[in-house]
């Protein structure tokens, strides 16, 4: 369920205060950003776009944690494997 | 893999090679997308009582003999919406698309006809705009719009202005048909340009983005690869509605070969791209009007691929896919993330979906 | 595409692989639900299942919003299209799921005014540019799109456009995610949670499933290494004896959710007492209506609904594979009698069902898909 995909605030619509201009690997479109009323976004920022509203600002911090620890599972193999292998030497 | 599930599939697979059954009362737009609903209804209605020798080939155009020259003869009709769009108009399409129908037959194309149903209403200036870019298109491609009729319908009975065409050729130097395991599978260019384009014109919604429709006379292009590789171009099929997706299902299942995809490989503009994720359709499904998909013996992969790519309009043609001899009929996607998986015909047109 | 593409590297998915199969207990097997149909759908295109072992099998929940449709819903909705002068608005995914008397592409040929639409934005925005017709709506999905159903009927109501309503069939997932917790025949070791249900709720609301029925849950995000890593961690969960609420989504689902979303369902909505979901049938507090407050919007109040109930086939076992306790291909009628031309049950309506993604994108003869791709 529930199609969503990031999006980059390109602009704001000037006279329309609930819009957004967001844009998707080279497509834009204005969307709508009532659902994260306070959150200050600004130009720049990414958003989850689901039928034309912004549902959830994404978190550059978590982002980069997420890709970390993906990063960490395949190092710890990596060592796992070096320990068997070096186990095996013995 | 249980015995049990593998004979479940089995059983399925066997399902899947036969004909459907038309079960629709009545026409739906799923039959004019050119998928599976299309094929249904061809094979239930037209060839039922059409059925001859030549049509039987089901061919993008027919191949027969007359006093000792071999033609080719195919028909389109156009009925795009929005008739004007960044790239072109109906008029261009209406000329590039049977033009091309012909061009992947191996035939060089002589004369067009063109027939136009326009609706009570519609503006002369619109008109002349549409010929206009016909005119060019022909002159382009190296053809004469030779014949032509002209109907109008009462307001309200058509969208403003729909064109059939159709055209004969010289067939000169046919691929040889014979798809066997190992050969290359090319596409000419980046996929699913123009009908992301047409998507976004309509403005239903609301997307904006710099793309053009790719519809372009093929002939040319088509022309140099048999000369770069003579003899080895075994199959070429223009991909048009239903994509490139359909077209290699249409020439796994002639062939009674597998084709096996390299997702990775498939050349797709980040804009077409965009537009795909964003309504969650897959664009080996949307249509273009400037592509080929063309097969080719092994040996020849690198040649084809350079003379495609030596021509302005194959400047991005890649190598997307290979023959192989099992599963007969089906097409098998190797996807970018490395996993596996097959790609069927859709029933109708790829919808958005927001799910 | 940023956010996107770096979640997609082959070489990563098969360092986490390794990683799975060595988290994986010798001769047990785990099964795994994914409660939302998006989640199929990522595991499907991306052939995700390649990456996995035998022993962890995902089993496709009912988190498909068009597949638990009911059928007398469809029908419904279609007769208020064949309603003089409506206009009825529906995302594409609806347009070819079938009621008891055929689906809105039917209706439409049959003479209904239906336009797809890719937001209840564009559908209001037809009712304004139509004055004189009265445009409907069609509302469906989870908390995920609930919000913006709601948000477009205050701005209706703000602009004070009355040729606008919906008709509601939003569901919310706990509910059904608790009918299958209960299910005497279930066997499930953990759930991989819907990651865009939780940018609205959070992942606090899950805390029952891990606490009163002892599963695991990860929110999970919608790329294939989300999901591999959410397996990672439901096994890891389970290897350390844990049974926790984990958010693998951090980048997209903040642990409270969407209060502002949260606050416009709950002005706008209200649960109903109950609604019959497809293969899963009738589930208290689990779909949404319009409340009486909003009652010039709901087209259940305005238009004079049929609202019949059209059993399920009897040959169709949707219900068991919604479960998860059949496969697609357990399923007495799959790909022979109900196939995606021809679909018989809930599960073979959109590419998103379980059946349908099983069928379209096979996981069939699996050993000769991979050695042909090789």
């Amino acid at each position: 369920m529930c199609l969503a995909i990031p999006g980059e605030i390109v602009e704001f619509v000037p006279d329309r205060p609930g819009l957004a201009k967001v844009e998707v690997s080279g497509v834009r479109r204005a969307v709508n950003i009532g659902l994260l009323e306070g959150e200050g976004l600004a130009a720049g920022d990414w958003v989850l776009i689901h039928v034309g509203f912004a549902l959830s600002r994404i978190d550059e911090a978590e982002a980069k944690a997420t890709l970390t620890m993906l990063e960490g599972i395949g190092a710890a193999y990596d060592e796992e494997i070096d320990a068997l292998r070096e186990s095996r030497i013995d | 893999m249980t015995i049990r599930e593998e004979q479940v599939l089995e059983r399925i697979e066997r399902a899947r090679g036969r004909r459907a059954r038309l079960r629709d009362d009545t026409i739906v737009l799923a039959h004019g997308s050119g998928g599976k609903a299309t094929r249904t209804l061809i094979d239930a209605v037209f060839r039922e009582a059409f059925a001859n020798p030549v049509l039987d080939r089901m061919d993008d155009s027919a191949r027969f003999s007359v006093n000792g020259a071999d033609l080719a003869f195919t028909t389109d009709s156009y009925v795009v919406s929005p008739l004007f769009f960044p790239g072109g108009d109906i008029g261009d399409l209406a000329v590039n698309g049977t033009v091309n129908d012909l061009a992947v037959a191996g035939a060089t194309p002589l004369h067009l006809s063109a027939g136009f149903i326009l609706e009570e209403g519609f503006p002369v200036e619109s008109l002349r705009h549409i010929t206009e870019s016909m005119r060019a298109a022909a002159e382009a491609a190296g053809v004469d719009i030779v014949t032509g009729d002209t109907k109008v319908v009462e307001r309200g009975k058509a969208d403003g202005c729909y064109i059939s065409t159709a055209g004969v050729g010289v067939v000169t130097d046919p691929p040889s048909g014979a798809v066997r395991p190992g050969d290359a599978v090319l596409v000419t260019g980046p996929i699913g340009e123009h009908g992301v384009t047409i998507m976004l014109a309509r403005g239903e919604l609301d997307l904006e983005a710099d793309l053009a429709s790719d519809t372009a006379p093929l002939g040319c292009l088509l022309a140099e690869l048999r000369d770069a590789c003579p003899g080895a171009v075994r199959r070429m099929r223009d991909a048009t509605r239903g994509g490139v997706a359909t077209v290699l299902n249409e020439i796994a299942s002639d062939a009674g070969l597998a084709i096996a995809v390299d997702e990775g490989a498939v050349p797709v503009r980040p804009a077409v791209r965009g537009a795909c994720e964003l309504l969650g359709i897959d664009p080996m499904y949307v249509a273009c009007e400037g592509r080929a998909v063309v097969v080719v013996a092994p040996e020849s992969e690198a040649a084809a691929l350079a003379a495609l790519r030596a021509h302005p309009l194959g400047a991005g043609a890649a190598v997307i896919a290979h023959v192989k001899d099992d599963p007969s009929g089906l097409v098998l996607l190797k996807t970018a993330f490395g996993g596996t998986r097959i790609v069927d015909l859709l029933v109708g047109d790829p919808l958005p979906r927001i799910c | 595409m940023r956010f996107v593409d770096e979640y997609r590297d082959a070489e990563k998915a098969h360092h986490l692989a390794a990683s799975i199969a060595a988290l994986c207990e010798p001769g047990r097997q785990y099964k795994f639900m994914e409660v939302c149909g998006g989640h199929t759908h990522t595991i499907y295109k991306h052939g995700i299942e390649d990456y996995l072992p035998e022993a962890v099998s995902l089993v496709h929940g009912p988190g498909c919003p068009v597949c638990v449709m009911p059928m007398g819903r469809v029908d419904d909705a279609i007769h208020i299209a064949s309603q003089p002068n409506v206009i009825m608005t529906s995302f594409g995914d609806m347009m070819r799921v079938p009621g008891g008397n055929g689906s809105f592409f039917d209706a439409k040929a049959a003479g209904a005014d239906i336009r797809m639409v890719y937001s209840p934005l564009d559908a209001l925005k037809i009712a304004e540019r139509n004055p004189e017709r009265r445009v409907v709506f069609m509302g469906i999905g989870f908390e995920t799109t609930a919000p913006s159903t709601a948000m477009t009927v205050l701005r209706a109501k703000a602009a004070g456009i009355t040729n606008f309503s919906v008709f509601c069939n939003h569901v919310t997932i706990l509910p059904a995610i608790k009918a299958i917790l209960d299910s005497p025949d279930l066997r499930l070791d953990g759930f991989l949670g819907p990651g865009h249900v939780s940018t609205v709720i959070g992942c606090r609301p899950y805390e029952f499933i891990t606490r009163d029925y002892r599963k695991p849950l990860v929110v999970a995000g919608f790329e294939p290494l989300d999901i591999l890593q959410s397996v990672h961690m439901l096994l890891a969960q389970l290897a350390e004896g844990r049974s926790e609420v984990e958010n693998q989504y951090g980048r997209v689902v903040p642990w409270d959710g969407n209060t502002r979303a949260l606050q416009v369902i709950n002005e706008t909505m209200e649960p109903r007492p109950y609604f019959e979901w497809r293969g899963l049938g009738f589930i208290s507090h689990s779909a949404l209506r319009m409340k009486d407050a909003y009652a010039d919007f709901d087209a259940e109040r305005i238009f004079d609904i049929p609202g019949g109930r059209v059993a399920d086939p009897k040959a169709c076992q949707c219900g068991e594979v919604l479960k998860g306790v059949l496969k697609p291909w357990e399923c007495k009628v799959f790909g022979t009698a109900c196939t995606p031309e021809t679909p018989i049950g809930t599960c073979m309506v959109s590419s998103e069902g379980a059946c349908a993604a099983y069928y379209n994108f096979g996981r069939f003869t699996r050993e000769r898909v991979k050695e042909a791709t090789r």
